[in-house]
Protein backbone atom coordinates (compact mmCIF):
# COMPACT_ATOMS: atom_id res chain seq x y z
CA UNK A 1 0.00 0.00 0.00
CA UNK A 2 1.04 3.33 -0.49
CA UNK A 3 1.77 5.96 2.36
CA UNK A 4 -0.28 7.37 5.11
CA UNK A 5 -0.22 11.20 5.68
CA UNK A 6 -0.60 13.15 8.86
CA UNK A 7 -1.22 17.34 8.53
CA UNK A 8 -0.53 19.07 11.30
CA UNK A 9 -0.89 23.19 11.89
CA UNK A 10 1.59 24.40 14.32
CA UNK A 11 0.43 27.35 15.92
CA UNK A 12 3.21 30.13 15.81
CA UNK A 13 2.39 31.32 19.44
CA UNK A 14 1.91 28.97 21.31
CA UNK A 15 4.56 27.52 22.96
CA UNK A 16 3.03 25.09 25.24
CA UNK A 17 1.25 23.55 21.83
CA UNK A 18 4.39 22.61 20.32
CA UNK A 19 4.70 18.95 20.49
CA UNK A 20 1.09 18.04 19.13
CA UNK A 21 2.57 16.77 15.95
CA UNK A 22 5.08 14.94 17.13
CA UNK A 23 3.33 13.02 19.97
CA UNK A 24 0.36 11.97 17.82
CA UNK A 25 2.60 10.87 14.89
CA UNK A 26 4.12 8.74 17.62
CA UNK A 27 1.17 7.24 18.77
CA UNK A 28 -0.04 6.07 15.61
CA UNK A 29 3.79 4.60 15.01
CA UNK A 30 3.34 2.27 18.21
CA UNK A 31 0.01 0.96 16.61
CA UNK A 32 2.00 0.14 13.74
CA UNK A 33 4.50 -1.65 15.10
CA UNK A 34 7.45 0.24 14.09
CA UNK A 35 10.72 -0.27 15.61
CA UNK A 36 11.29 1.28 19.26
CA UNK A 37 14.53 3.16 17.88
CA UNK A 38 12.78 4.43 14.75
CA UNK A 39 9.82 5.65 16.89
CA UNK A 40 12.44 7.64 18.81
CA UNK A 41 13.77 8.99 15.79
CA UNK A 42 11.27 10.41 14.22
CA UNK A 43 9.81 11.82 17.29
CA UNK A 44 12.81 13.49 18.93
CA UNK A 45 13.38 15.48 15.34
CA UNK A 46 10.09 15.91 15.18
CA UNK A 47 9.54 17.79 17.95
CA UNK A 48 12.92 20.03 17.64
CA UNK A 49 11.56 21.33 14.38
CA UNK A 50 8.17 21.73 15.77
CA UNK A 51 9.91 24.11 18.44
CA UNK A 52 12.25 25.64 15.72
CA UNK A 53 8.61 26.60 13.82
CA UNK A 54 6.98 27.92 17.00
CA UNK A 55 10.61 29.94 18.19
CA UNK A 56 11.20 31.16 14.50
CA UNK A 57 9.40 30.21 12.12
CA UNK A 58 5.91 31.92 13.31
CA UNK A 59 4.13 28.85 12.98
CA UNK A 60 3.05 26.44 9.94
CA UNK A 61 2.25 23.11 8.37
CA UNK A 62 3.81 19.75 8.99
CA UNK A 63 3.20 16.81 7.17
CA UNK A 64 4.13 13.35 7.57
CA UNK A 65 3.72 10.75 5.50
CA UNK A 66 4.66 6.85 6.67
CA UNK A 67 5.51 4.69 4.42
CA UNK A 68 6.49 0.68 4.80
CA UNK A 69 10.03 1.59 4.29
CA UNK A 70 10.12 5.59 5.65
CA UNK A 71 8.59 7.94 7.35
CA UNK A 72 8.68 11.53 5.42
CA UNK A 73 8.70 14.35 7.75
CA UNK A 74 8.02 18.29 5.72
CA UNK A 75 7.90 21.01 8.14
CA UNK A 76 7.15 24.36 6.20
CA UNK A 77 6.71 27.62 7.65
CA UNK A 78 6.50 30.85 6.43
CA UNK A 79 9.04 32.93 8.98
CA UNK A 80 11.76 35.19 8.61
CA UNK A 81 13.60 32.33 6.80
CA UNK A 82 17.69 31.45 7.35
CA UNK A 83 20.22 33.56 5.74
CA UNK A 84 22.86 31.23 6.54
CA UNK A 85 21.67 27.42 6.58
CA UNK A 86 25.33 26.07 6.33
CA UNK A 87 26.25 28.36 9.50
CA UNK A 88 22.69 27.42 11.19
CA UNK A 89 23.65 23.43 11.11
CA UNK A 90 27.11 24.09 13.09
CA UNK A 91 26.51 22.68 16.53
CA UNK A 92 26.15 25.57 19.31
CA UNK A 93 25.59 28.34 16.82
CA UNK A 94 22.35 29.85 18.13
CA UNK A 95 20.54 33.10 17.44
CA UNK A 96 19.35 33.44 21.11
CA UNK A 97 20.52 36.19 22.93
CA UNK A 98 23.47 35.94 25.98
CA UNK A 99 20.81 36.01 28.32
CA UNK A 100 18.71 33.35 27.31
CA UNK A 101 21.76 30.97 26.82
CA UNK A 102 23.13 31.49 30.12
CA UNK A 103 19.53 30.00 30.93
CA UNK A 104 20.22 26.87 29.07
CA UNK A 105 18.24 28.24 25.84
CA UNK A 106 19.18 28.33 22.45
CA UNK A 107 22.13 25.68 22.70
CA UNK A 108 22.27 25.40 19.05
CA UNK A 109 21.73 21.82 19.22
CA UNK A 110 18.10 21.96 17.61
CA UNK A 111 18.89 21.55 13.91
CA UNK A 112 22.30 19.56 14.48
CA UNK A 113 19.64 17.40 16.51
CA UNK A 114 17.04 16.85 13.62
CA UNK A 115 20.09 15.96 11.25
CA UNK A 116 21.88 13.53 14.25
CA UNK A 117 18.27 11.46 14.42
CA UNK A 118 17.18 11.48 10.68
CA UNK A 119 18.68 9.66 7.87
CA UNK A 120 18.54 12.26 5.02
CA UNK A 121 18.04 16.27 6.18
CA UNK A 122 17.29 18.99 3.92
CA UNK A 123 16.75 22.80 4.11
CA UNK A 124 15.20 25.41 1.65
CA UNK A 125 14.74 29.14 3.01
CA UNK A 126 14.12 32.56 1.84
CA UNK A 127 14.49 35.33 3.69
CA UNK A 128 11.38 36.75 4.54
CA UNK A 129 9.50 33.86 2.73
CA UNK A 130 9.95 30.94 5.16
CA UNK A 131 11.93 27.98 5.71
CA UNK A 132 11.43 24.29 4.55
CA UNK A 133 12.68 21.51 6.51
CA UNK A 134 12.67 17.82 4.72
CA UNK A 135 13.57 14.76 6.81
CA UNK A 136 13.80 11.34 6.57
CA UNK A 137 13.50 8.05 8.82
CA UNK A 138 14.30 5.17 7.19
CA UNK A 139 12.69 2.19 8.92
CA UNK B 1 4.53 -16.34 26.47
CA UNK B 2 3.60 -13.00 27.88
CA UNK B 3 1.43 -13.33 31.37
CA UNK B 4 -1.35 -10.94 32.00
CA UNK B 5 -2.35 -11.61 35.70
CA UNK B 6 -4.65 -8.74 36.44
CA UNK B 7 -5.65 -7.91 40.12
CA UNK B 8 -8.78 -6.17 39.08
CA UNK B 9 -12.23 -8.67 38.98
CA UNK B 10 -15.54 -7.83 38.17
CA UNK B 11 -19.03 -8.79 40.17
CA UNK B 12 -20.86 -9.15 36.61
CA UNK B 13 -24.14 -9.22 38.56
CA UNK B 14 -23.26 -5.63 39.90
CA UNK B 15 -21.99 -3.95 36.94
CA UNK B 16 -24.80 -2.06 34.96
CA UNK B 17 -22.61 -1.19 31.99
CA UNK B 18 -22.50 2.62 32.51
CA UNK B 19 -19.20 3.66 31.44
CA UNK B 20 -17.46 4.99 34.42
CA UNK B 21 -14.57 3.31 34.03
CA UNK B 22 -14.07 3.10 30.61
CA UNK B 23 -13.89 6.69 30.84
CA UNK B 24 -11.82 6.92 33.52
CA UNK B 25 -9.08 4.09 32.39
CA UNK B 26 -5.93 6.06 31.49
CA UNK B 27 -5.05 3.56 29.26
CA UNK B 28 -7.98 2.70 27.25
CA UNK B 29 -8.78 -0.75 28.28
CA UNK B 30 -11.95 -1.07 29.08
CA UNK B 31 -14.93 -1.79 26.83
CA UNK B 32 -18.72 -2.87 27.80
CA UNK B 33 -19.85 -4.91 25.65
CA UNK B 34 -23.46 -7.02 25.73
CA UNK B 35 -24.02 -4.37 28.68
CA UNK B 36 -20.93 -5.66 30.72
CA UNK B 37 -17.22 -3.84 31.78
CA UNK B 38 -14.59 -6.16 30.28
CA UNK B 39 -11.03 -5.34 30.36
CA UNK B 40 -8.61 -5.65 27.40
CA UNK B 41 -5.92 -7.71 29.91
CA UNK B 42 -2.58 -6.74 27.36
CA UNK B 43 -3.36 -3.25 28.34
CA UNK B 44 -4.36 -3.41 31.77
CA UNK B 45 -1.54 -1.36 34.25
CA UNK B 46 -3.34 -2.69 37.46
CA UNK B 47 -3.60 1.11 38.45
CA UNK B 48 -7.31 0.29 40.40
CA UNK B 49 -8.92 3.64 38.98
CA UNK B 50 -11.79 1.52 37.69
CA UNK B 51 -12.26 -0.03 40.57
CA UNK B 52 -12.12 3.21 42.72
CA UNK B 53 -14.30 4.89 40.17
CA UNK B 54 -17.40 2.70 39.64
CA UNK B 55 -20.51 3.56 41.67
CA UNK B 56 -21.62 0.31 41.67
CA UNK B 57 -18.50 -1.34 43.46
CA UNK B 58 -18.49 -4.15 40.93
CA UNK B 59 -14.83 -3.77 40.58
CA UNK B 60 -12.78 -5.24 43.29
CA UNK B 61 -9.32 -6.10 44.07
CA UNK B 62 -7.93 -9.71 43.51
CA UNK B 63 -6.22 -9.84 47.41
CA UNK B 64 -5.85 -12.94 49.46
CA UNK B 65 -8.04 -13.01 53.00
CA UNK B 66 -5.60 -12.81 56.36
CA UNK B 67 -6.96 -16.68 56.81
CA UNK B 68 -4.93 -17.91 53.38
CA UNK B 69 -1.96 -17.46 55.41
CA UNK B 70 -2.72 -20.41 58.12
CA UNK B 71 -0.94 -22.94 55.36
CA UNK B 72 2.20 -21.56 57.07
CA UNK B 73 3.41 -22.47 60.53
CA UNK B 74 5.07 -19.37 60.84
CA UNK B 75 3.86 -15.69 59.52
CA UNK B 76 5.41 -12.20 59.32
CA UNK B 77 3.32 -8.88 58.53
CA UNK B 78 5.37 -6.96 56.22
CA UNK B 79 3.22 -3.45 56.82
CA UNK B 80 3.52 -1.00 53.86
CA UNK B 81 4.13 2.39 55.44
CA UNK B 82 1.35 3.69 54.37
CA UNK B 83 -0.15 2.03 56.64
CA UNK B 84 0.78 4.30 59.49
CA UNK B 85 -1.06 7.16 58.06
CA UNK B 86 -4.12 5.36 58.50
CA UNK B 87 -4.21 5.63 62.13
CA UNK B 88 -4.80 9.00 64.47
CA UNK B 89 -2.35 10.24 67.12
CA UNK B 90 0.70 8.01 66.24
CA UNK B 91 3.90 9.58 67.23
CA UNK B 92 6.07 6.19 65.72
CA UNK B 93 5.09 2.73 64.12
CA UNK B 94 5.40 1.15 67.20
CA UNK B 95 1.57 0.69 68.03
CA UNK B 96 0.82 -0.53 64.73
CA UNK B 97 3.72 -3.26 64.95
CA UNK B 98 2.72 -4.48 68.34
CA UNK B 99 -0.93 -4.42 67.04
CA UNK B 100 0.30 -6.94 64.10
CA UNK B 101 1.37 -9.09 66.71
CA UNK B 102 -1.75 -9.06 68.54
CA UNK B 103 -3.21 -10.00 65.30
CA UNK B 104 -0.76 -13.66 65.77
CA UNK B 105 1.93 -12.56 63.01
CA UNK B 106 5.07 -14.28 64.51
CA UNK B 107 7.45 -11.47 63.61
CA UNK B 108 7.09 -7.63 61.65
CA UNK B 109 9.68 -6.71 59.18
CA UNK B 110 8.56 -2.67 58.12
CA UNK B 111 8.73 -2.38 54.63
CA UNK B 112 10.20 0.59 55.17
CA UNK B 113 13.36 -0.98 56.43
CA UNK B 114 13.69 -2.93 52.95
CA UNK B 115 13.41 0.43 51.40
CA UNK B 116 16.11 2.00 53.48
CA UNK B 117 18.29 -0.67 52.39
CA UNK B 118 17.05 -0.09 48.39
CA UNK B 119 17.96 3.53 48.92
CA UNK B 120 21.52 2.84 50.60
CA UNK B 121 22.48 0.14 47.19
CA UNK B 122 20.56 3.22 44.66
CA UNK B 123 22.53 6.00 46.21
CA UNK B 124 25.55 3.42 45.68
CA UNK B 125 25.10 2.08 42.16
CA UNK B 126 24.32 6.23 41.59
CA UNK B 127 27.42 6.87 43.09
CA UNK B 128 29.85 4.57 41.15
CA UNK B 129 27.25 5.35 37.93
CA UNK B 130 26.60 2.06 37.19
CA UNK B 131 23.03 2.68 35.93
CA UNK B 132 22.08 4.93 32.36
CA UNK B 133 20.77 7.94 33.61
CA UNK B 134 17.78 9.64 34.35
CA UNK B 135 16.85 5.98 36.62
CA UNK B 136 13.57 5.56 36.84
CA UNK B 137 12.40 4.03 40.12
CA UNK B 138 10.38 0.39 39.73
CA UNK B 139 8.83 0.92 43.07
CA UNK B 140 5.23 1.74 41.83
CA UNK B 141 4.58 -1.62 39.96
CA UNK B 142 1.89 0.73 37.88
CA UNK B 143 4.84 2.77 36.21
CA UNK B 144 6.87 -0.56 35.21
CA UNK B 145 3.67 -2.08 33.69
CA UNK B 146 3.04 0.93 31.95
CA UNK B 147 6.68 1.50 30.41
CA UNK B 148 6.66 -2.44 29.40
CA UNK B 149 4.30 -1.85 27.53
CA UNK B 150 4.32 1.70 26.26
CA UNK B 151 7.40 3.11 26.38
CA UNK B 152 10.03 0.39 25.02
CA UNK B 153 12.89 3.33 25.14
CA UNK B 154 12.38 3.77 28.40
CA UNK B 155 13.09 -0.11 29.63
CA UNK B 156 16.34 0.18 30.30
CA UNK B 157 15.81 3.02 32.96
CA UNK B 158 14.25 1.18 35.22
CA UNK B 159 15.89 0.76 38.41
CA UNK B 160 17.14 -2.77 38.48
CA UNK B 161 17.25 -3.08 42.18
CA UNK B 162 14.11 -4.65 43.67
CA UNK B 163 11.16 -2.74 45.20
CA UNK B 164 11.01 -2.87 49.34
CA UNK B 165 8.34 -5.10 49.75
CA UNK B 166 10.86 -7.28 48.18
CA UNK B 167 13.62 -7.15 49.80
CA UNK B 168 11.96 -7.18 53.00
CA UNK B 169 10.15 -10.05 52.36
CA UNK B 170 13.77 -11.49 51.09
CA UNK B 171 15.35 -9.91 54.80
CA UNK B 172 12.37 -10.94 56.93
CA UNK B 173 12.34 -14.88 56.28
CA UNK B 174 16.45 -14.53 56.09
CA UNK B 175 16.24 -13.21 59.54
CA UNK B 176 13.75 -15.31 61.24
CA UNK B 177 14.96 -18.71 59.98
CA UNK B 178 18.50 -17.40 61.34
CA UNK B 179 16.99 -16.96 64.62
CA UNK B 180 14.25 -19.46 64.69
CA UNK B 181 16.13 -22.10 62.94
CA UNK B 182 12.87 -23.03 60.71
CA UNK B 183 12.70 -23.82 57.30
CA UNK B 184 12.15 -20.87 54.85
CA UNK B 185 9.25 -23.17 53.45
CA UNK B 186 7.67 -23.16 57.26
CA UNK B 187 7.25 -18.89 56.69
CA UNK B 188 4.81 -16.82 54.99
CA UNK B 189 5.19 -13.43 54.62
CA UNK B 190 2.32 -11.26 54.42
CA UNK B 191 2.19 -7.76 52.72
CA UNK B 192 -0.27 -5.73 54.14
CA UNK B 193 -0.65 -3.43 50.95
CA UNK B 194 -2.39 -0.34 49.98
CA UNK B 195 -3.12 -0.94 45.90
CA UNK B 196 -4.17 -3.92 44.02
CA UNK B 197 -0.79 -3.52 41.87
CA UNK B 198 1.70 -4.61 44.30
CA UNK B 199 -0.61 -7.98 44.34
CA UNK B 200 -0.01 -8.14 40.62
CA UNK B 201 3.79 -7.70 41.46
CA UNK B 202 4.33 -10.81 43.86
CA UNK B 203 1.60 -12.87 41.88
CA UNK B 204 3.24 -12.64 38.42
CA UNK B 205 6.53 -10.31 39.38
CA UNK B 206 8.06 -8.72 36.22
CA UNK B 207 11.98 -8.44 36.55
CA UNK B 208 12.56 -11.52 39.02
CA UNK B 209 11.12 -14.59 38.86
CA UNK B 210 9.90 -15.31 41.98
CA UNK B 211 8.27 -13.16 44.75
CA UNK B 212 8.90 -13.84 48.42
CA UNK B 213 5.74 -12.06 49.11
CA UNK B 214 3.60 -15.29 50.03
CA UNK B 215 0.51 -13.28 50.69
CA UNK B 216 -0.88 -10.12 50.14
CA UNK B 217 -4.36 -8.18 52.41
CA UNK B 218 -5.22 -5.25 51.45
CA UNK B 219 -5.08 -2.55 54.48
CA UNK B 220 -8.85 -1.85 54.50
CA UNK B 221 -9.36 -5.75 54.91
CA UNK B 222 -7.27 -6.21 57.50
CA UNK B 223 -7.84 -2.03 59.45
CA UNK B 224 -10.47 -3.06 61.75
CA UNK B 225 -9.08 -6.16 63.34
CA UNK B 226 -5.76 -4.15 63.60
CA UNK B 227 -7.40 -1.06 65.01
CA UNK B 228 -9.10 -3.28 67.87
CA UNK B 229 -5.59 -5.31 68.46
CA UNK B 230 -3.44 -1.94 68.91
CA UNK B 231 -5.76 -0.96 71.66
CA UNK B 232 -4.36 -3.91 73.19
CA UNK B 233 -2.18 -3.47 76.79
CA UNK B 234 -0.92 -7.18 76.94
CA UNK B 235 1.49 -7.56 73.79
CA UNK B 236 5.34 -6.80 73.08
CA UNK B 237 7.03 -4.09 72.59
CA UNK B 238 8.01 -3.54 68.67
CA UNK B 239 11.39 -3.57 68.54
CA UNK B 240 14.06 -1.47 66.47
CA UNK B 241 11.90 0.97 64.14
CA UNK B 242 12.73 1.78 60.47
CA UNK B 243 14.34 5.48 60.26
CA UNK B 244 12.09 9.05 58.84
CA UNK B 245 13.42 8.17 55.28
CA UNK B 246 11.80 5.01 54.97
CA UNK B 247 8.78 5.58 56.15
CA UNK B 248 8.42 8.79 54.03
CA UNK B 249 8.47 5.98 51.15
CA UNK B 250 4.63 6.20 51.64
CA UNK B 251 4.56 9.67 49.87
CA UNK B 252 5.09 10.78 46.59
CA UNK B 253 9.23 12.14 46.40
CA UNK B 254 9.68 10.32 49.75
CA UNK B 255 11.98 7.66 47.64
CA UNK B 256 13.95 10.82 45.55
CA UNK B 257 14.49 12.52 49.04
CA UNK B 258 16.73 9.65 50.57
CA UNK B 259 19.13 10.29 47.91
CA UNK B 260 21.55 12.88 47.08
CA UNK B 261 24.01 14.41 45.22
CA UNK B 262 21.52 14.01 42.21
CA UNK B 263 18.33 15.74 40.55
CA UNK B 264 15.23 14.57 41.30
CA UNK B 265 11.48 14.81 39.90
CA UNK B 266 8.54 13.21 41.73
CA UNK B 267 5.06 12.97 40.25
CA UNK B 268 1.92 11.66 41.14
CA UNK B 269 -1.50 10.56 39.49
CA UNK B 270 -1.67 8.37 36.87
CA UNK B 271 -2.02 11.12 34.70
CA UNK B 272 0.34 13.27 35.15
CA UNK B 273 3.27 9.97 35.57
CA UNK B 274 2.16 9.11 32.09
CA UNK B 275 3.00 12.52 31.03
CA UNK B 276 6.18 12.55 32.60
CA UNK B 277 6.92 8.98 31.06
CA UNK B 278 6.03 10.59 27.26
CA UNK B 279 8.45 13.58 27.78
CA UNK B 280 11.54 11.27 29.92
CA UNK B 281 10.93 9.22 25.95
CA UNK B 282 10.77 12.36 23.90
CA UNK B 283 14.08 13.48 25.74
CA UNK B 284 12.32 16.74 26.46
CA UNK B 285 13.36 16.41 30.04
CA UNK B 286 17.26 15.92 30.18
CA UNK B 287 18.35 17.12 33.01
CA UNK B 288 17.20 15.13 35.86
CA UNK B 289 19.16 12.08 36.98
CA UNK B 290 16.70 10.14 38.85
CA UNK B 291 12.50 10.04 38.72
CA UNK B 292 10.37 8.64 41.25
CA UNK B 293 6.52 8.10 39.58
CA UNK B 294 3.84 7.29 41.77
CA UNK B 295 0.14 6.20 40.01
CA UNK B 296 -1.74 6.82 42.71
CA UNK B 297 -2.04 10.65 44.51
CA UNK B 298 0.22 11.81 47.15
CA UNK B 299 2.13 8.24 46.76
CA UNK B 300 0.75 5.06 48.52
CA UNK B 301 -0.54 6.85 50.72
CA UNK B 302 -3.18 7.37 48.18
CA UNK B 303 -3.87 3.54 47.12
CA UNK B 304 -7.22 2.49 46.27
CA UNK B 305 -7.10 0.40 49.26
CA UNK B 306 -6.18 2.29 51.57
CA UNK B 307 -8.56 3.85 54.14
CA UNK B 308 -7.93 7.69 55.33
CA UNK B 309 -8.31 10.63 52.92
CA UNK B 310 -4.40 10.72 51.23
CA UNK B 311 -3.80 14.09 52.36
CA UNK B 312 -4.62 13.56 56.10
CA UNK B 313 -2.84 9.95 55.48
CA UNK B 314 0.24 11.68 54.26
CA UNK B 315 0.01 14.55 57.28
CA UNK B 316 -0.11 12.04 59.74
CA UNK B 317 3.05 10.19 58.00
CA UNK B 318 4.82 13.47 57.99
CA UNK B 319 4.28 14.13 61.74
CA UNK B 320 5.45 10.20 62.77
CA UNK B 321 8.95 10.90 60.30
CA UNK B 322 9.26 13.99 62.69
CA UNK B 323 9.38 11.61 65.93
CA UNK B 324 11.41 9.34 63.82
CA UNK B 325 15.56 9.47 63.60
CA UNK B 326 16.35 10.48 60.43
CA UNK B 327 18.11 7.41 59.30
CA UNK B 328 17.87 4.12 60.93
CA UNK B 329 20.94 1.67 60.42
CA UNK B 330 19.54 0.31 57.25
CA UNK B 331 19.41 -3.58 57.33
CA UNK B 332 22.75 -5.73 56.78
CA UNK B 333 22.49 -7.17 53.59
CA UNK B 334 25.10 -9.76 53.06
CA UNK B 335 24.62 -10.68 49.28
CA UNK B 336 23.82 -7.61 47.48
CA UNK B 337 22.09 -10.28 44.78
CA UNK B 338 19.42 -10.48 46.92
CA UNK B 339 18.20 -6.66 45.89
CA UNK B 340 18.79 -7.33 42.49
CA UNK B 341 16.62 -7.99 39.89
CA UNK B 342 17.04 -11.28 37.86
CA UNK B 343 16.68 -10.00 34.25
CA UNK B 344 15.84 -6.64 32.44
CA UNK B 345 12.12 -5.66 31.81
CA UNK B 346 11.50 -6.47 28.70
CA UNK B 347 9.31 -4.35 26.25
CA UNK B 348 5.51 -6.38 25.73
CA UNK B 349 4.35 -5.13 21.75
CA UNK B 350 0.37 -4.36 22.96
CA UNK B 351 -0.29 -1.63 20.64
CA UNK B 352 0.26 -2.90 17.56
CA UNK B 353 -2.71 -3.37 15.11
CA UNK B 354 -0.93 -6.09 13.60
CA UNK B 355 2.49 -8.62 13.55
CA UNK B 356 3.55 -6.95 10.09
CA UNK B 357 4.18 -3.50 9.10
CA UNK B 358 2.19 -3.68 6.17
CA UNK B 359 -1.20 -5.02 7.27
CA UNK B 360 -0.68 -2.62 10.20
CA UNK B 361 -0.81 0.29 8.26
CA UNK B 362 -4.26 -0.78 6.26
CA UNK B 363 -5.64 -0.93 9.42
CA UNK B 364 -4.24 2.25 10.52
CA UNK B 365 -5.43 3.79 7.73
CA UNK B 366 -9.09 2.02 8.03
CA UNK B 367 -8.95 3.59 11.59
CA UNK B 368 -8.77 6.93 10.24
CA UNK B 369 -10.81 6.60 7.56
CA UNK B 370 -13.78 4.82 9.90
CA UNK B 371 -12.79 7.69 12.55
CA UNK B 372 -13.54 10.52 10.10
CA UNK B 373 -17.72 8.86 9.74
CA UNK B 374 -18.00 9.33 13.61
CA UNK B 375 -18.65 12.06 15.15
CA UNK B 376 -16.10 12.98 17.51
CA UNK B 377 -17.77 13.14 20.41
CA UNK B 378 -16.02 10.53 22.56
CA UNK B 379 -19.44 10.35 24.66
CA UNK B 380 -18.90 6.11 25.59
CA UNK B 381 -22.24 5.54 25.16
CA UNK B 382 -20.94 2.56 22.07
CA UNK B 383 -18.91 1.14 25.34
CA UNK B 384 -15.81 2.24 24.08
CA UNK B 385 -13.60 5.56 25.59
CA UNK B 386 -13.45 7.36 22.59
CA UNK B 387 -14.35 8.07 19.22
CA UNK B 388 -10.72 6.64 18.01
CA UNK B 389 -11.12 3.85 20.02
CA UNK B 390 -14.44 2.95 19.05
CA UNK B 391 -13.05 3.19 15.14
CA UNK B 392 -9.87 0.80 16.04
CA UNK B 393 -12.33 -1.72 17.47
CA UNK B 394 -14.37 -1.87 13.81
CA UNK B 395 -11.15 -1.74 11.96
CA UNK B 396 -10.03 -4.75 14.19
CA UNK B 397 -13.56 -6.48 13.77
CA UNK B 398 -14.52 -6.27 18.12
CA UNK B 399 -17.18 -3.30 17.14
CA UNK B 400 -19.08 -2.47 14.37
CA UNK B 401 -20.06 1.26 13.45
CA UNK B 402 -23.68 0.63 14.55
CA UNK B 403 -22.53 0.79 18.46
CA UNK B 404 -22.52 4.50 17.85
CA UNK B 405 -25.76 6.38 18.98
CA UNK B 406 -25.51 9.10 16.47
CA UNK B 407 -25.05 6.83 13.57
CA UNK B 408 -28.06 5.09 14.76
CA UNK B 409 -29.90 8.28 15.58
CA UNK B 410 -28.74 9.70 11.94
CA UNK B 411 -30.14 5.98 10.15
CA UNK B 412 -33.03 6.26 12.18
CA UNK B 413 -34.25 9.45 11.52
CA UNK B 414 -32.86 9.33 7.75
CA UNK B 415 -35.62 6.38 7.04
CA UNK B 416 -39.14 7.45 6.59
Amino acid sequence: MSGLCYRFQVPGDDYSRAGEASSTVKNRLKRLGVSPEAIRRVSIALYEGEINMVIHGGGGEVTVTVSPDRVDMVLEDHGKGIPDIEKAMQEGYSTASEEARSLGFGAGMGLPNMKKYTDTMQIESTVGVGTTVRMTVLL
Amino acid sequence: MESFFHSVKLDSGLCVGCTNCVKRCPTAAIRVQDGKAHILRELCIDCGQCIYICPHHAKSAVVDHLADANRFRYTIALPAPSLYGQFHHLTDPAPVIRGLYGLGFDAVYEVARGAEAVTRLTQQYLDEKKLPLPVISCACPVVVRLIRTRFPNLTGNILPILPPVEVAARLAKQDFCRKTGCRPEEVGTVFLSPCPAKSTASRDPLGFDKSEVDIVVSIKDIYPALLAAMKRDDLPEAGPLSGSLGVGWGLSGGEAAGLSGITVLAADGIENIIRVLEDLEDEKITDVDFVELSACAGGCVGGILTVENPFLARTRLQKIQGHLSPEAQPPEVTDERLMLFDHPIKFCEVLSLARDLTTAMELLARVDEIEQDLYGMDCGACGAPSCRALATDIALGRAAVEDCIYIQRERHTAKP
